[in-house]
């Protein structure tokens, strides 16, 4: 099989690739190469198929933030749901047809009395499924190690300022457990259609780093 | 790695003599700094051979926290060097040679030869392994 096409080839999928530098004339970088060999030693031995590469590519692009902040809109459009959110995610995602993946989610939500942040210490578990790749801050050594000693610090470094009178509690995940968080609606926004409550959550409130504003 | 604090009323000296480079929850650091990177096509193909792997319905082939276990068996030099997804394509070919589903010597030969057909035929444009990171 031709490197150019089985699992490198996007085929109808035509999407933009940024920050792919021309490559004409540069040495294929070892890494790389290896991701390339490891992928078609894999699909030769029969482990997986090409298909299986490529859809897999292709669904793991198509998780992004928008899955999470769906699932928290809909939590503070409908207090049944967010308590199903609370008690299991996995099955309350599901009735909106999205997939949690196989790590147990845990959500937990910010109160009044209470401001969540997630992180991970040791490498970088992230609720993927929901929320996408983690952003590159979230699996760097100052990140890691610092918000499970200095949270609001860090998070006055986002500009999230968290009321003295407000405990912080930081989240730290594992391969086994992750967490998202359910941010506090915004003051004004109650009645809101879902979609429009959506359009206001960020991946960044999702994690914890931020709070929700109403724009 | 562990030795043992001069003190031992020092909790947080055994702790910081116990622990392994990629255990840094609680030490001192700077700033965080929030630019990013955007994804190379290679990235994402290691994200999705990791997740093919370790998919339930195949075995799983290995798990996230075998992967995280290669990752952290790496040595301080080693894992600062990488960069995230080379610790992980790394860490996958380590684990599926502890498990025999691959040997060094078929990685070692199919790295030559992609990296030879890349050079004989280099992507004109996307999709390819990708030279940078």
């Amino acid at each position: 099989m031709s490197p150019h096409d089985g699992p490198h080839d996007h085929g109808a999928h035509d999407h933009p690739h940024p920050n792919q530098p021309d490559l004409e004339d540069a040495p294929l970088a070892y890494y790389p190469a290896m991701a390339d060999a490891v992928a078609e030693l894999l699909i030769e031995k029969g482990v997986f198929t090409a298909d299986d590469l490529r859809s897999t590519i292709d669904y793991m692009a198509s998780r992004t933030p928008a899955l999470g902040a769906r699932l928290a809109a809909r939590a503070w459009a409908d207090p049944a749901f967010r308590a199903r959110l609370l008690a299991d995610s996995k099955a309350a995602a599901a009735e909106l047809d999205i997939d949690t993946g196989p790590a147990p989610v845990l959500v937990m939500e910010n109160t009044d009395a209470v401001h969540n942040v997630v992180v991970c210490t040791l490498c970088s578990c992230y609720p993927v499924f929901l929320l996408g790749k983690s952003p590159d801050w979230y699996k760097s050594r100052n990140y890691r190690s610092r918000v499970i000693r200095s949270p609001r610090a860090v998070l006055a470094e986002f500009g999230t300022v968290i009321d003295p009178a407000r405990e912080v509690r930081v989240h730290d995940s594992t391969a086994d457990m992750r967490y998202m968080i359910l941010p506090r609606q915004p003051e004004g926004t109650e009645g809101w259609p879902e979609d429009k409550l959506a359009a206001l959550i960020t991946r960044d409130a999702l994690i914890g780093v931020c709070e929700v504003t109403a724009g | 790695m562990s030795q043992s604090p001069k003190d031992p009323g020092d909790v947080r000296g055994a702790i910081e003599a116990g622990r392994r480079h990629h255990d840094m929850g609680g030490r001192d650091a700077g700033p965080v700094d929030r630019s990013q990177h955007a994804h190379d096509p290679w990235e994402n193909k290691t994200d999705a051979i990791l997740r093919l792997l370790a998919d339930p319905a195949r075995g799983p082939v290995m798990r996230i926290d075998e992967l995280r276990r290669g990752i952290e068996e790496m040595g301080p030099g080693i894992y600062d060097e990488l960069s995230y997804y080379e610790r992980w394509i790394a860490s996958i070919a380590t684990i599926l040679m502890e498990k025999g589903v691959l040997t060094a010597d078929e990685i070692g030969r199919k790295i030559e030869d992609v990296r030879a057909r890349h050079a004989d035929a280099p992507p004109r444009r996307e999709g390819f392994g990708g030279g940078t990171r």
